[in-house]
């Protein structure tokens, strides 16, 4: 199969390309950028005038919910939404059921997808037995199986003498540690950022302490022992700032924003939308404008959709009660085109948070289209508007505190590996 | 964002917090409530306005008190009362809360007063019904989590107006465990809605919301600094749980720095009138000789808050 995709704008943020050209595929690799190659004669043409040709896109952090969550979300309907969003690659983290800390589960998963033929799936290994934080889980075992970090997930690490031992041990090894820095006591019972709605609503405040303690543990532990570390889902401004001071002193550590994060307050709870119910919480404008900036001047290396597919009888329960989370595979591409238009940012920086700078964390040789490449390729039209409405979702989560808002960009076709997944 | 207990008309359709309320339809609650205070005086005391008219008490959280007033309240307006003490045990039941509720609607509920543990229980009942078309099914918000509870709110603004006549003058200053507490919440509210031009609060830090000052208010930490000049004093019941623990070290070092005394009540004015929602911890907030003294109107507070609840329920199920 020879596919032509004929002169689009074609987005290429690691190779620096940012041109009107065409792009041709052939036996599911990138063949040339530009000029055809030689005897050139394509099954298929797509015109892509007025789209963007963009590598397809990379997500550190989406939940598919197996195995063990199959009521909230199938591998099925996930990898049917990440087509639509224009992800071709994705991470999900270990907070399954049973959490994924056993080879057989990892390769279990991995099968499932690869049966799909969809987006390739990358597994975060549990770092912990049961993420209970008192075992180290087999992480050469589980680096075979295929996963290509190890987490925490949203589960706080009590025991610090346990996390500098496992950074010691990943590091003896290489392996990537990704980490989301909580304490386990401060705000452990707050639902909301601790501020003026909290206040307001009477909801159990998060204190912005919560995430910095943690996060000043976690780089002195990295200072200590060199591990790699991805700092997942920053909320505040203070986090921006210690992580900005940690890569100018040479720390080998990376983070992610979730894309909601850079577009929603506290004050978006409104009257207890349990939609807006997110872990972190969402919190304070300020924080927003640090996090937006963050992600602009590179302290923020990837944006993710932290997607969380819920049933809608987990969110009709009161605020407090309610399960967190949103759906995002399919609004990472809007969001941060959104964001990349209301800040002044360029197309292929914005790109460059999604696709090329997630793909080296996952190691799998993804998010650019340089020649040789699978073609791993997202075709959007930046200019096609359309509204988050729970009918335009492929997600079996409907949860998303964007219903009903207008986003720019539509994915017209993705590509994984030379075949189209996604098409009008 | 519509407020959601308002409908097209701005009329109030359901009760879920003062907070946005406009002041004309506060007041409106308030006028309202006056002729049913002189129910209370005569022999027969009903009036047929919910007559045929259902009103269920929903409570997730016990509570006799709050109960028993809003059944008074609703038999004086001759309405069928039920009573549903439901506790933790629905969910245990595997029940969900808009389960319960449209269970409820199906038998014919015209109103609904709510008391949950969780705050926004009411609002999400009020947007499920508004969502289903059940606009003719109202929901009162008898007290949620820390949120809100408007009608102990209204109650108190009733008292202050009958002692006080006007809110544009005066210093009114709250005491005590403002974190966890809807009535000082819903009292802030209701206070800035209609004009006061201070209103302080008074407590530790450990016991004051951290963006509290965001809601209106003057913080003080010394109790007599706060009482100084003040028109109203309101102390706040401190639940048992806390008295002892990471927010405060003994009930007594509590009575202490936050007790109301009639030495530290001294430095407020002559005629300042003293509050508290009930049911009171002698001894913990509040001193016997002050709770008992000639400054309290603490049980003509209970008085006022049947009728300020028949107002409440006879205007939300008229509009």
């Amino acid at each position: 199969m020879k596919i032509e995709i004929a002169h689009g704008r074609i987005v290429d943020p690691r190779n620096g390309v940012d041109r009107v050209a065409s792009l041709y595929v052939a036996a599911g690799r990138v063949a040339a950028v530009g000029a055809a190659p030689d005897g050139w004669h394509a099954n298929r043409v797509i015109d892509a005038r007025g789209l963007v040709v963009a590598p397809g896109l990379v997500d550190v952090s989406a939940r598919l919910r197996e195995p063990g969550l199959e009521y909230r979300a199938t591998l099925e309907s996930e990898m049917d939404a990440a087509c639509a969003g224009g992800v071709t690659s994705l991470a999900c983290p270990p907070d399954t059921d049973p959490p994924l800390d056993e080879p057989g589960l990892v390769e279990m998963l991995k099968h499932r997808a690869r049966s799909l033929n969809q987006a390739h799936v990358h597994p975060v290994g549990a770092l912990t037995v049961q993420l209970q934080g008192a075992t180290l889980t087999e992480m050469g075992e589980l680096t075979e199986a295929g996963c290509v970090a190890f987490s925490h997930a949203d589960v706080p690490l009590v025991d610090t003498e346990l996390l500098r031992r496992a950074m010691q041990y990943a590091s003896t090894f290489g392996y990537p540690l990704w980490l989301r820095p909580v304490d386990p006591h401060i705000g452990r019972l707050g639902v909301a950022h601790d501020g003026e709605v909290a206040t307001r609503l009477g909801l159990a405040g998060i204190p912005a302490a919560a995430e910095t303690i943690a996060l000043a543990t976690i780089l002195a532990l990295v200072r200590d022992t060199g591990v790699r570390v991805h700092l997942c889902r920053l909320s505040c401004a203070e986090s921006v700032a210690m992580v900005r001071a940690a890569k100018q002193e040479g720390l080998p550590v990376t983070c992610d924003v979730a894309v909601h994060h850079l577009h929603l307050c506290d004050v978006d709870i409104g009257w207890f939308d349990s939609d807006a119910n997110l872990v972190p919480p969402l919190r304070s404008t300020r924080d927003r404008a640090a996090l937006r900036a963050g992600v602009a001047d590179g302290t923020i290396d990837v944006v993710c959709s932290d997607h969380a597919p819920v049933d809608e009888d987990a969110k009709q329960v009161p605020f407090a009660e309610a399960e967190p989370g949103a759906t995002g595979l399919e609004l990472l591409l809007p969001l941060t085109l959104k964001w990349a238009q209301e800040d002044g940012v360029p197309l292929s920086a914005a790109l460059a948070r999604i696709t090329s700078e997630p793909a080296k964390l996952i190691g799998s040789g993804a998010g650019d289209l340089a020649v040789g490449r699978a073609a791993d390729v997202c075709v959007f039209d930046p200019q096609a508007y359309w509204k988050v409405e729970r009918a335009s979702l492929r997600s079996q989560g409907k949860n998303t505190p964007f219903l009903g808002l207008e986003v720019p960009g539509k994915v017209r076709y993705t590509l994984v590996a030379g075949q189209f997944v996604h098409e009008p | 964002m519509r407020n959601p207990q308002l409908n097209a008309n701005g009329e109030l359709t359901h009760l879920l917090t003062l907070e946005g309320l406009p002041p004309d339809v506060i007041r409106g609650i308030l006028d309202a409530a006056t002729p049913f205070v002189s129910i209370a005086e005569r022999e027969v005391k009903k009036v047929p306005l919910l007559r045929g008219k259902a009103v269920f008490n929903l409570f997730f959280e016990n509570s006799t008190r709050t109960r028993t007033t809003f059944e008074i309240a609703a038999k004086r307006l001759s309405a069928d009362v039920i009573n549903l003490n439901i506790g933790a045990s629905s969910t245990s039941k595997g029940e969900t809360l808009l389960d319960t509720v449209d269970n409820l609607v199906a038998m014919d509920a015209d109103i609904f007063v709510v008391r949950h543990s969780q705050s926004g229980a009411p609002h999400l009942i009020a947007a499920h019904l508004n969502a289903h078309g059940r606009t003719h099914v109202h929901v009162v918000n008898a007290g949620d989590g820390r949120h809100a509870h408007p009608t102990q709110g209204l109650l108190d603004l009733y008292t202050i107006r009958h002692y006080k006549r006007e809110f544009h003058h005066l210093t009114v200053a709250i005491v005590g465990d403002v974190l966890h507490s809807r009535v000082a919440r819903s009292l802030i509210h209701g206070l800035t809605t209609l004009g006061t031009p201070e209103v302080r609060v008074i407590g530790p830090k450990t016991l004051l919301p951290t963006a509290v000052q965001a809601m209106g208010v003057r913080v003080f930490h010394d109790m007599r600094e706060g009482l100084r000049g003040c028109d109203v004093v309101v102390m706040l019941r401190l639940q048992n749980e806390r008295m002892k623990g990471a927010l405060l070290p003994s009930a007594g070092e509590f009575f202490k720095h936050y007790g109301l005394t009639q030495d530290k009540l001294s430095l407020a004015k002559p005629d300042v009138i003293v509050m508290h929602p009930g049911p009171m911890n002698r001894g913990v907030e509040i001193d016997s000789a002050v709770a008992d003294g000639d400054r309290s109107v603490i049980l003509p507070q209970v008085t006022f808050g049947i009728a300020v609840r028949m107002a409440v329920m006879s205007m939300i199920a008229g509009n």
